[in-house]
C-alpha cells in the first residue's frame, strides 16, 4: 500500500456549544499550539500540518497570524488553517479529515481510522489543540514536572468551561483530581443553588447534587459515576431550573445537528427529543419512558461516529438524575421551571457542512 | 484453522428498506425505525445460504459478510 509521510492534524473545531476552551487557547496562546504541531510534525515524520478552527472565530485570523510570523514553521512544514463549519460533530476526527480532503464536515465509516488512511489517504495524527499545547510545555519542562500536577492515573492540568449558573463563567486551568466543588466555588460559586451539574458537554453526563458535592475532576474519579470530563464543559443547573426541560432543548438541537448519514441516529435523535418534550409539556402517557429507554437502547452504538451515543448519555443521565422530575412531570405536567429560558446554550445550526 | 463469517453493515449507505431482516431473521433484527441490528455471533454453516442471500438482496450493497480466519 501506497502510504507516504503522515499528515498531523490540529483539531480546534469546539463544535460543543458549553466549551470554550480551544477558542481561548488558540486566541491567547496560538504559539504554544503551534510548537506542539511542530513537535508532532518532527516526531511522526509528517510533511504537513493542518490547524482545524471554528469557523465565525477570532481564533481564525490570530492563528493565521501566528503561522505568519513563525520562520521555522515555514523552514519545516506548511502548516495551514482550515475553517471548520458550525457543527457538533464536525470536530469528530474522520469528519475532520473528510472536510480537509474537500468533503463533507460529516463523520465517515471506520475503519480506516484517520491514522491509517487521514488526510489525502496518508496515516494522520488528529489531536485537540490542548493536547499539542501540553506538548509543547511537556518538552520545555520535562515529564516530571508535568506530572507533578494531578494524579497518578490522570496527570497535569486541563481546560475546563464552567458557565450556568455560576457568578463568574468561563475558562480556566485546573489540577486533573481537583473537587468539583472548589472549581464552582473558583467560578464565583452557585448563583442559585445547584440541582445537577452537566460534566463533559452536550456529550456528557448529569450528576446530581451528591456527587457534585464528592466529585473530584479526573477520569478514573469520575469513572464510577458514569461520566468523564470529555471537552471540559461544566454546566451548572440552578435549584429553580428543570433538568428535564433543558435536556429535552438540548436532545432537540443535537436532533438537529445529526449529520443525517445514518438511520438510527436520523430517526432515534428526533424520537427521544419529540418524547421528552412530550414529557416536559405533561403530554406523556404511560409508556412514554419505557419508550425513551428502548429507543436508547436501539440508538446506542449504531451511529458511524458516537454523536448518538452522546446524546444517549445525556438522555440517561437525565431519567436518572432528575428522576423526581420525571414522576412529578408524569403526574403534575409541566413545572414552572419548563417555560423558562434555556440554562445550556442552544445555538443557531449553520447549513453548510463545508 | 477454523474459517468463520460475520455480517457487517454499513450503516451510512444503509437506508432501511429492511430485506436483510426477512432473509435472515435469526442474525438481523429491525429497530422501530426500520433499520437493521445485527447479531455480531458467528454465522454457522447452516446459516450461510441465508446470510448470502442476504446480502445479495441488499438494493444499496450495505450489507456484507466479513471472513475471519482464527
Amino acid at each position: 500500500m501506497r502510504r507516504g509521510p503522515a499528515v498531523v492534524v490540529a483539531n480546534g473545531s469546539e463544535g460543543e456549544p458549553a466549551s470554550e476552551k480551544d477558542k481561548l487557547l488558540l486566541t491567547q496562546a496560538p504559539h504554544l499550539v503551534l510548537d506542539g504541531v511542530l513537535l508532532a510534525v518532527r516526531a511522526v515524520g509528517a510533511s504537513e500540518a493542518v490547524i482545524g478552527v471554528e469557523r465565525g472565530t477570532r481564533a481564525l485570523q490570530i492563528v493565521s497570524d501566528a503561522i505568519a510570523e513563525r520562520a521555522d514553521l515555514e523552514a519545516s512544514v506548511p502548516v495551514r488553517v482550515v475553517e471548520v463549519p458550525r457543527h457538533y460533530v464536525a470536530g469528530e476526527e474522520t469528519a475532520l479529515v473528510h472536510l480537509i480532503n474537500g468533503g463533507e464536515a460529516k463523520p465517515t465509516l471506520t475503519p480506516p481510522r484517520p491514522f491509517e488512511r487521514g488526510v489525502n489517504r496518508r496515516p494522520t495524527l488528529v489531536s485537540n489543540v490542548e493536547t499539542f499545547a501540553h506538548l509543547a510545555m511537556i518538552l520545555q519542562w520535562g515529564p516530571s514536572w508535568f506530572r507533578a500536577l494531578g494524579t497518578g492515573d490522570d496527570p497535569g492540568t486541563a481546560l475546563v468551561t464552567v458557565s450556568g449558573g455560576v457568578a463568574r463563567p468561563g475558562v480556566m486551568e485546573i489540577v486533573l483530581g481537583t473537587p468539583l466543588s472548589t472549581i464552582i466555588d473558583a467560578a464565583g460559586g452557585p448563583t442559585g443553588g445547584i440541582q445537577g451539574v452537566l460534566l463533559g458537554g452536550y456529550y456528557g453526563t448529569w450528576i446530581g447534587p451528591d456527587d457534585v458535592r464528592s466529585a473530584r475532576l479526573s477520569n478514573a474519579d469520575l469513572k464510577p459515576l458514569g461520566a468523564s470530563l470529555g471537552c471540559g464543559a461544566i454546566v451548572v443547573l440552578p435549584a429553580q431550573a428543570c433538568g428535564l426541560a433543558e435536556t429535552a432543548n438540548v436532545l432537540t438541537w443535537m436532533a438537529g445537528e445529526t449529520a443525517g448519514q445514518c438511520g438510527p441516529c436520523v430517526h432515534g435523535l428526533a424520537a427521544v427529543a419529540g418524547a421528552m418534550r412530550d414529557l416536559v409539556a405533561g403530554r406523556a402517557g404511560t409508556d412514554t419512558l419505557d419508550q425513551l429507554h428502548r429507543w436508547a437502547g436501539q440508538i446506542e452504538g449504531r451511529g458511524a461516529c458516537r454523536f448518538p451515543d452522546g446524546a444517549v448519555r445525556l438522555l440517561r443521565s437525565a431519567l436518572t438524575v432528575f428522576s423526581d422530575e420525571v414522576s412529578s412531570h408524569l403526574r403534575r405536567g409541566p413545572c414552572t421551571g419548563a417555560g423558562q429560558s434555556s440554562h445550556l446554550p442552544i445555538p443557531a445550526s449553520e447549513q453548510t457542512w463545508r | 484453522m477454523a474459517m468463520t463469517h460475520r455480517l457487517k453493515l454499513d450503516i451510512i449507505t444503509c437506508d432501511g428498506r429492511g430485506l436483510c431482516a426477512d432473509l435472515l431473521p435469526e442474525r438481523i433484527a429491525l429497530d422501530d425505525w426500520g433499520f437493521p441490528m445485527i447479531d455480531p455471533a458467528p454465522i454457522d454453516d447452516t446459516l450461510m445460504p441465508h446470510a448470502r442471500a442476504a446480502v445479495a438482496a441488499c438494493p444499496v450493497l450495505a450489507l456484507r459478510l466479513e471472513r475471519n480466519v482464527r
